[in-house]
């Protein structure tokens, strides 16, 4: 048997050095990659957004491809069901369905996230203001808010549309009326939590102001639970413009939007079903597609919660 | 706990009062005058009308007689129909939505806790996916679309019910179905999530540990405590299936409250709006009022003397 080449070096003791076993070897992950990298493995989430920006697409262009106008009434060619020419159909005016549906989600898809922006903005101004001042600041922001949220929200948009007449402005400004609440009460619930904080102090002893403090520290660090309800209320928006346009106090003629679109079918439904299949077919792939980016946000930026 | 009631109590007065005040001046400066119509008016008879509805008087009395009417539910005579008070309509039309309306509260929570409990159970295998991808679809699909849909499926095709017809308990099964869609699904992800908070509490494995059956532990220990956030939720529920009502009554044909809102909201008829607005909001502020004393029973835990109140 040969004699392995040992020497008396192989005998001695590994240099350790603590310093380089305290190195940290992986990448440093900050919130938003972590939380990223937890979205990524999401599928449902993943599809989610591949269907939204599908649509944003076809919102931007899908009604030029068709070549086809939203609101030229063909009455020669109404009720045509889908084929080569309309490849939606056509509804009672001879408009072209496809067009029509591409046309509604611009308008839709506007209304749902200048309405779902505005609130966020409203909210987050006054969530943050009654959180980091208290006190009574806080006891009358909150209860104004209170007394506002006691109203049924559908009710007040309802009431205020009727007052301010149809129109696309009109009801995203009914719909923020009210709907800027939820936000208000969830920024100044996390900014409630942080305010005590030792950054917090930390700042404020290197003589920040309330407004650096706030904008720079506070709102940042809650912008996970804003992402997450600002993705839950635009399909909340883009649901009460359909019901509001379905029931005629929506967009007036002849702009179309799914809720419209919806409504004018429903008088044809039994001959021609199509008609209410597309903007139906459309409203719920959108609040779906938001509703499941929304969860699989919520899972990757609050890790606790998912179950 | 008397004083915590009189307190909301109280509350509940200032925002009707608020409501009834915001309502009178929004239809003041509403557009269009319930008295215009294709048939031009004769400004004599214009006059008389405008009298005969006390619309002339200056608007701080007409504002203090509504006030004072309101309180005792009177207010006043329909626009549009002739002979009619607001509250005839309301009694006359409620009676349908009440119904529909405690069938399809019924049929969330039944449905919504099953599904959820049957999820939490299951948690993280087949039957879980499945009763949470229908609850994700069923929270994605509008009310107004669900009834459509039910409409054109079992009423068009399949002939079961009839289309709009509003005489018997069959003809509100798709209403109310329609109805329930939305909070069902928002029911069913409330109960498997905290039904799964629940289940990994210490209480419940001390049960276990105790030997009891997987039963018991299950649907007496579990199920009890799991059911809290679910009884929170009523207050939002009852609203949503108010507000709902408006359009499944419009689909269905029903002749309930939603419907003479909507139709009211057509025909400009400013006094049935006010009313209706005002008797909605009045229900749902109690109803509201009644699931949070509910809680405070329901969860002793939860003290409803403390400061702000159960919140």
């Amino acid at each position: 048997m040969a004699q392995p080449n040992l020497t008396s070096a192989d005998f001695e003791p590994l240099h350790i050095d603590h310093a380089e076993s305290e190195k940290i070897v992986g990448e440093s992950t900050s919130y938003w990659k972590d939380a990223w990298r937890r979205f990524r493995k999401n599928k449902l989430a993943l599809t989610g957004i591949t269907i939204l920006l599908l649509l944003g697409f076809m919102a931007i262009f899908g009604a030029d491809i068709s070549g086809e106008d939203y609101r030229t009434n063909d009455l020669m060619s109404t009720n045509i069901a889908p084929s080569a020419d309309h490849w939606f159909g056509t509804d009672t005016l001879g408009r072209d369905i496809f067009a029509r549906t591409w046309d509604g989600a611009r308008i839709s898809l506007f209304i749902g996230l200048t309405a779902a922006f505005l609130d966020i903005i409203i909210g987050i101004i006054w969530g943050a203001v009654s959180g980091y001042f208290g006190g009574r600041v806080d006891e009358y922001m909150m209860r104004f808010a209170d007394i506002l949220s006691g109203l049924p929200y559908l009710l007040v948009v309802i009431l205020l549309m009727v007052v301010m007449g149809e129109g696309i402005w009109t009801m995203i400004i009914a719909m923020v009326v009210t709907g800027w609440i939820n936000m208000a009460r969830i920024v100044r619930g996390q900014v409630m939590q942080l305010r005590s904080e030792e950054y917090v102090l930390a700042s404020r002893s290197l003589g920040a102001s309330s407004s650096r403090l706030l904008f720079k520290h506070l709102v940042p660090n809650t912008l996970g639970p804003i992402l997450v309800t600002l993705t839950l209320t635009v399909p909340n928006a883009i649901f009460t413009e359909a019901f509001l346009s379905f029931l005629g106090l929506g967009v007036p003629m002849p702009d179309p939007s799914w809720g419209v679109m919806t409504s004018e079918a429903l008088g044809a439904l039994q001959y021609y079903p199509y008609q209410l299949f597309f903007p139906a077919f459309f409203i719920c792939l959108t609040m779906l597609a938001f509703n499941v980016i929304g969860d699989g946000l919520r899972d990757a930026l609050d890790p606790k919660e998912r179950k | 706990m008397a004083k915590y009631i009189m307190k909301r109590i109280a509350y509940i007065l200032l925002s009707l009062y608020l409501i009834i005040t915001a309502t009178f001046f929004l239809m003041q400066a509403a557009p269009g005058s319930p008295f215009a119509s294709e048939r031009k008016m004769t400004p004599a008879l214009e006059k008389q009308m405008e009298e005969a509805y006390g619309l002339n008087d200056p608007i701080h009395e007409q504002y203090i007689d509504y006030l004072v009417n309101a309180i005792t539910f009177d207010f006043g005579p329909s626009f549009k129909y002739v002979g009619q008070d607001v509250m005839d309509i309301i009694l006359r039309s409620f009676p349908y939505s009440i119904v529909l309306g405690l069938e399809a509260i019924f049929i969330a929570l039944g449905l919504g806790v099953l599904f959820g409990v049957f999820a939490a159970l299951k948690h993280n295998r087949f039957g879980d996916y499945t009763a949470m991808v229908i609850a994700v679809l069923g929270i994605s699909v509008p009310s107004f679309i669900m009834a459509t849909i039910l409409q054109y499926i079992f009423a068009i095709q399949l002939d079961l019910f009839s289309v709009a017809r509003m005489e018997s308990f069959w003809d509100t099964i798709l209403p109310a179905l329609a109805l329930a869609t939305t909070p069902l699904a928002f029911i069913a992800r409330l109960m498997r999530s905290s039904m799964l908070d629940v289940l990994s509490s210490d209480y419940i494995k001390t049960a276990k540990s105790k030997g009891m059956s997987q039963r018991i532990v299950t649907y007496k220990h579990g199920l009890r405590n799991a059911m809290l956030p679910v009884i929170s939720y009523m207050g939002p529920l009852v609203a949503g299936i108010l507000t709902g009502s408006f359009v499944i009554e419009k689909i269905f044909g029903i002749p309930g409250l939603g419907s003479e809102f909507v139709t009211s909201i057509t025909n400009r008829d400013y006094t049935v709006i006010m009313g209706t607005t005002v008797f909605y909001s009045v229900l749902l502020l109690i109803s509201i009022l009644i699931v949070d004393l509910i809680y405070g029973i329901v969860d002793p835990r939860i003290k409803i003397n403390a400061k702000g109140g159960g919140k």
